[in-house]
C-alpha cells in the first residue's frame, strides 16, 4: 500500500467536454426518440442530428482522453498503485453492470413465475383471471398475450446453440492469447486475439440474421408482448455489450501491434479480457433462461 | 497520529487559477466544493418548490396553482432533493473528507472525479427545464408530473413528453453516481496511508464505502427501470402492461429494488458524521467502533430485501408481505445499536455543545423519532391504514430532513474551519440552528397528525378538518426555508475568509489526520503519505 510518489494528473478540459457531449446525446435523444415514434413522425426535427453530433463528441472526446491516458501509461508516469486503482475500478464497473443485467433477469423471473400465473389465474387470483382476460391462458414462452397477440418463442438449438459455441470458443482463444501475453509471445497473441475478435463480429451477424428472421418470419417482435420485451431486451443489451466489447478487444490489439503491453504493464488489455468473460457468462445465463428452458 | 503531515508543496505542480480551476478540476478539494455548492443550490430550488407546494396548502381550495402543475411541484421537489440536494451534498464531503481521512494525497481516478461532477448540472439542468418548455412542441406544456417515485402507468401511458427527458436526465445522474461510487471504494481500498488499517479508518470513510457499494449496486437497477419505461412508452413493449401479458406492478419491484437502499445511501453518510462529531464534543472515543461497522454492514445488507415494504397494499402473497415485513423491522436492531451506541458516547463525557454538537444531538433524536414512525409503517395492517398518507411524507421528511440534511449541516459546521480556515459565524449559525430546529418540528410534526387521520399525500387540496394544521405546517415551512438563508450567509462569510481565523485543529477534542494539516487545508494535502500507528 505504500506509495514513494503519486500521480495526480493534470487538469483536464475533457471530462466538461464529455458531459456537453452526453447532454447533446441526452436531448437529442429524447427529441429523436420521441419523433421517430410519434404516430405523425412530425417533421423538422432538430432531434436526430443533436442526437448524432452529441454521441460524436462523446466518443471523439473520450478517445482523446484515453489517448492522453495512454500517453501517460506508455510515457512511464503511472505508478503500480494506479494501476490497481484502474483494476479495481474496472472490477466494480463489471459488478454495476451485473447489476443492470440483473434488473431485467429479474423482470424475466418475475414475470415467469408470478405474473403470468397470476393473470392465468393462479393463487388467490381467480376473480383477476375472471374479470380481466376470462379466456387467457398462462403459459412460458408466452406465445399469445391476455390481448390477444400471437407470436412464436425463439428455440434454443438452432442459432442460439451456434452462439453459444461461438461465445465459448471466443472465450478460450482469449484465454491463450492471455497466456500469450504473459508469457511474451506476440506472434501467439496477436494471431490469437484477432480470432477472438473476428469471432465476436461472427457472433453479432447471426445475432443480426436471428433478429431478422424473428422480425420478418415468426411475427416474434418488441410488440409481441412480454415474451418479445424481454426476448429483446435482455439479448439486445448483451448484442451491444458483444459490440462494446468486440471494440474493445480490436483496440487492445491495435496497441498489442503498437507494442504498449508487456506481462506487467496491461492493465487495458487485462481490461478488455474481463468485460468479455463477463460478456460470455450474460450468454450463458441468456442461453438457459431465454432460449432453453 | 501521522508523522508526516505536509504542508504546502509547490514542486508537483501549480494551483491552476481562474475558471479553468473549477472546469477542469482534478482536485479533490475543489471538486468537494463545487458538489457542495451545487447540492445547496439544488436544496434552495427543491426549497422553493416546496414553498408554492405550502403556499398551495395554507388554506383548504385552490388559491395559487391548478393541480396539474401541483403534481409537477412535488415530483420535482423529491427529484431534486434526493438526486440534486442529498445525494450530491454527500458525495461533496466524500470528496473533501476521505482523501483527508485516510491520508491520500487525492481520490484514486481524479478526472473521472471530476465527470462526475460536471455530468450533475446538465442531467438537472435537462430535468428542471422541462416545466420551462412545452416539451418539443408535443402535447402542452408540462414537467414530470408523476411523483419521484414514477410509477407506471402514471409514467408510462400517461406521463407526459417531458418524461423522455426525464428519463435520460436520471440516466446521467445514474451514471454520475456509480463513477463517484466507484472512485470512493478505489480510494478506500487502495490509498490508504501505511497503517491505515481498515478498523482504524474513521466511521464516515466506512459509512461512505458502504454507502458506494449500494450505489454500484442499485442505480444500474434504477437505469433499468428507466429504460423498460422509456421502451413501453416508444417501442411497444409490455413490461408494465398487463395487456402484453407485463404487470405495473412489476415497475414498483424494480423501482424499489433501487429505492429502498437508495434511502439508506441517504442516511449511511449521515451516520458516519455523526459518529465523528459526538466524540468529539464528548471528548470519548466512539462508543462501539466495531459494532458501528457491523451495524452499517448490516443495515446495507438488510436493504436489499426490504424493498415491497413500500408496496404492502398492492396485493401481494400474504408470505411475500410477512417476510417484507419481519425484515424490516430487523432492520431497527442495527439501526438501534447506532442510537445506543452514540448515547452511550455521550453518557458521562465531558459535553459541550458547539455547533456541530447541537446538529448531531438534534439528529439523534430527531432520525429516532423518524425511525418509530418507520417501524410504525413496518407493520403491514397498520401499513394499510397510513399507506400514502402525510404520516408518510412526516416519516420520511423526519429521517431525510432532520436526519441527513441536519447531518450535513452539522459537517458544515464541523468541517468548515479546514475548508475555508475561518470558523463558521456564531451569532448567525445559532441562529440558524434554533430557527431550523424549531420551525422543522412545527413543520412535520403535525404531518403525522394530519396523515392519521387519512389526509393523503400529492394532493393539492385537502378536507376542511385538515385546516387549522395546514396552516401550522406551512408556517413552519416558510419558516424553515428562510432559516436555510442565514446557512448561505454562513458559508459566504466562510468562502469571504470573514471570520476568526481557525487554528489547524479547532475542536479541543477532534481525532483524525484532517486536523493534522493546516486550515485551510492546502491545494495538495499527504502527497508524501503520512504514518498512522
Amino acid at each position: 500500500m505504500a506509495t514513494e510518489k503519486y500521480y495526480v494528473p493534470e487538469s483536464s478540459p475533457w471530462p466538461l467536454a464529455a458531459s456537453v457531449g452526453l447532454f447533446m446525446t441526452a436531448v437529442g435523444g429524447a427529441h429523436f426518440i420521441q419523433q421517430s415514434t410519434a404516430p405523425d413522425k412530425f417533421q423538422g426535427s432538430w432531434g436526430m442530428p443533436l442526437f448524432f453530433f452529441g454521441l460524436a463528441t462523446l466518443w471523439l472526446v473520450i478517445a482523446i482522453w484515453w489517448r492522453d491516458t495512454i500517453k501517460e501509461s506508455v510515457g512511464g508516469l503511472h505508478s503500480k498503485q494506479l494501476g490497481i486503482s484502474y483494476r479495481q475500478g474496472m472490477l466494480w464497473f463489471i459488478f454495476s453492470e451485473v447489476m443492470f443485467f440483473g434488473a431485467f433477469f429479474g423482470a424475466l423471473f418475475y414475470t415467469r413465475w408470478l405474473i403470468v400465473p397470476w393473470l392465468g389465474g393462479a393463487g388467490n387470483n381467480a376473480m383477476t383471471h375472471e374479470l380481466l382476460w376470462p379466456s387467457f391462458q398462462a403459459m412460458w414462452p408466452l406465445v399469445k398475450t391476455p390481448d390477444g397477440t400471437v407470436t412464436q418463442a425463439m428455440g434454443a438449438w438452432g442459432l442460439p446453440a451456434i452462439n453459444t459455441a461461438i461465445l465459448l470458443t471466443s472465450s478460450v482463444t482469449l484465454t491463450i492469447a492471455h497466456h500469450a501475453l504473459l508469457q511474451g509471445k506476440r506472434g501467439k497473441l496477436i494471431g490469437f486475439q484477432a480470432v477472438t475478435v473476428v469471432l465476436g463480429a461472427i457472433f453479432l451477424c447471426l445475432q443480426a440474421w436471428e433478429y431478422h428472421h424473428a422480425y420478418e418470419e415468426m411475427g416474434l417482435t418488441l410488440h409481441a408482448g412480454i415474451y418479445g420485451s424481454l426476448f429483446f431486451m435482455l439479448t439486445g443489451f448483451h448484442g451491444v455489450h458483444v459490440t462494446i466489447g468486440t471494440i474493445f478487444l480490436f483496440v487492445t490489439l491495435l496497441r498489442v501491434i503498437k507494442g504498449h503491453f508487456d506481462a506487467e504493464n496491461n492493465f487495458a488489455w487485462e481490461a478488455g479480457a474481463w468485460y468479455w468473460h463477463f460478456v460470455d457468462v450474460v450468454w450463458l445465463f441468456l442461453f438457459v433462461v431465454v432460449y432453453w428452458l | 497520529m501521522s508523522t508526516a503531515a505536509t504542508a504546502h508543496d509547490d514542486h508537483h505542480h501549480h494551483a491552476p487559477t481562474g475558471l479553468k480551476r473549477w472546469l477542469f478540476s482534478t482536485n479533490h478539494k475543489d471538486i468537494g466544493t463545487l458538489y457542495l455548492w451545487f447540492s445547496f443550490a439544488m436544496f434552495m430550488v427543491g426549497g422553493l418548490l416546496a414553498m408554492v407546494i405550502r403556499t398551495e396548502l395554507l388554506e383548504p381550495g385552490m388559491q395559487f396553482v391548478d393541480p396539474e402543475f401541483f403534481n409537477q411541484l412535488t415530483t420535482l421537489h423529491g427529484l431534486a432533493m434526493v438526486f440534486g440536494a442529498v445525494m450530491p451534498g454527500f458525495v461533496g464531503l466524500a470528496n473533501w473528507m476521505i482523501p483527508l481521512m485516510i491520508g491520500a494525497p487525492d481520490m484514486a481516478l481524479p478526472r473521472m472525479n471530476n465527470w462526475s461532477f460536471w455530468i450533475l448540472p446538465f442531467a438537472f439542468l435537462i430535468l428542471l427545464s422541462s416545466m420551462f418548455m412545452s416539451a418539443f412542441g408535443a402535447g402542452h406544456p408540462s414537467a414530470p408530473n408523476f411523483g419521484w417515485t414514477f410509477y407506471a402507468p402514471l409514467s408510462t401511458e400517461y406521463g407526459p413528453a417531458s418524461t423522455d427527458l426525464f428519463i435520460l436526465s436520471v440516466h446521467m445522474m445514474g451514471i454520475s453516481s456509480i463513477m463517484g461510487a466507484i472512485n470512493v471504494i478505489v480510494t478506500v481500498f487502495n490509498l490508504r496511508a501505511p497503517g491505515m488499517t481498515l478498523m482504524k479508518m474513521p466511521l464516515f470513510v466506512w459509512t461512505w464505502l458502504i454507502t458506494a457499494f449500494l450505489l454500484i449496486a442499485v442505480m444500474p437497477v434504477l437505469a433499468g427501470a428507466v429504460t423498460m419505461m422509456l421502451t413501453d412508452r416508444h417501442f411497444g413493449t409490455s413490461f408494465f402492461s398487463a395487456a402484453g401479458g407485463g404487470d405495473p406492478v412489476l415497475f414498483q419491484h424494480v423501482f424499489w429494488f433501487f429505492g429502498h437502499p437508495e434511502v439508506y445511501i441517504m442516511i449511511l453518510p449521515a451516520f458516519g458524521i455523526v459518529s465523528a462529531i459526538i466524540p468529539t464534543f464528548a471528548r470519548k472515543q466512539l462508543f462501539g467502533y466495531a459494532s458501528m461497522v457491523y451495524a452499517t454492514a448490516s443495515i446495507a445488507l438488510l436493504s436489499f430485501v426490504v424493498w415491497a415494504h413500500h408496496m404492502f397494499t398492492v396485493g401481494m402473497p400474504l408470505a411475500g408481505t410477512l417476510f417484507f415485513m419481519y425484515m424490516t423491522m430487523l432492520i431497527s436492531v442495527p439501526t438501534g445499536v447506532k442510537v445506543f451506541n452514540w448515547v452511550a458516547t455521550m453518557w458521562r463525557g465531558s459535553l459541550t455543545f458547539e455547533l456541530p454538537m447541537k446538529w448531531a444531538i438534534a439528529f439523534v433524536i430527531l432520525f429516532t423519532c423518524g425511525g418509530l414512525s418507520g417501524l410504525m409503517l413496518a407493520i403491514t395492517p397498520v401499513d394499510f391504514q397510513y399507506h400514502d398518507t402525510y404520516f408518510v411524507v412526516a416519516h420520511f421528511h423526519y429521517v431525510l430532513v432532520s436526519g441527513a440534511v441536519f447531518t450535513m449541516f452539522a459537517a458544515a459546521y464541523y468541517w468548515l474551519p479546514k475548508w475555508s480556515g475561518v470558523m463558521p459565524n456564531k451569532l448567525l449559525g445559532e441562529l440558524h440552528f434554533w430557527s431550523s430546529l424549531i420551525s422543522v418540528n412545527l413543520l412535520f410534526f403535525p404531518m403525522h397528525f394530519v396523515g392519521l387521520a387519512g389526509m393523503p399525500r400529492r394532493y393539492a387540496d385537502y378536507a376542511l378538518q385538515f385546516a387549522d394544521y395546514n396552516f401550522w405546517i406551512s408556517i413552519g415551512g416558510f419558516w424553515f426555508g428562510l432559516s436555510q438563508l442565514l446557512f448561505l450567509a454562513v458559508c459566504v462569510l466562510c468562502a469571504l475568509k470573514k471570520g476568526e481565523k481557525a487554528p489547524a485543529k479547532p475542536w479541543e477534542g477532534a481525532e483524525g489526520l484532517e486536523w493534522e494539516v493546516p486550515s485551510p487545508a492546502p491545494f495538495h494535502t499527504f502527497e508524501t503519505p503520512p504514518v498512522v500507528k
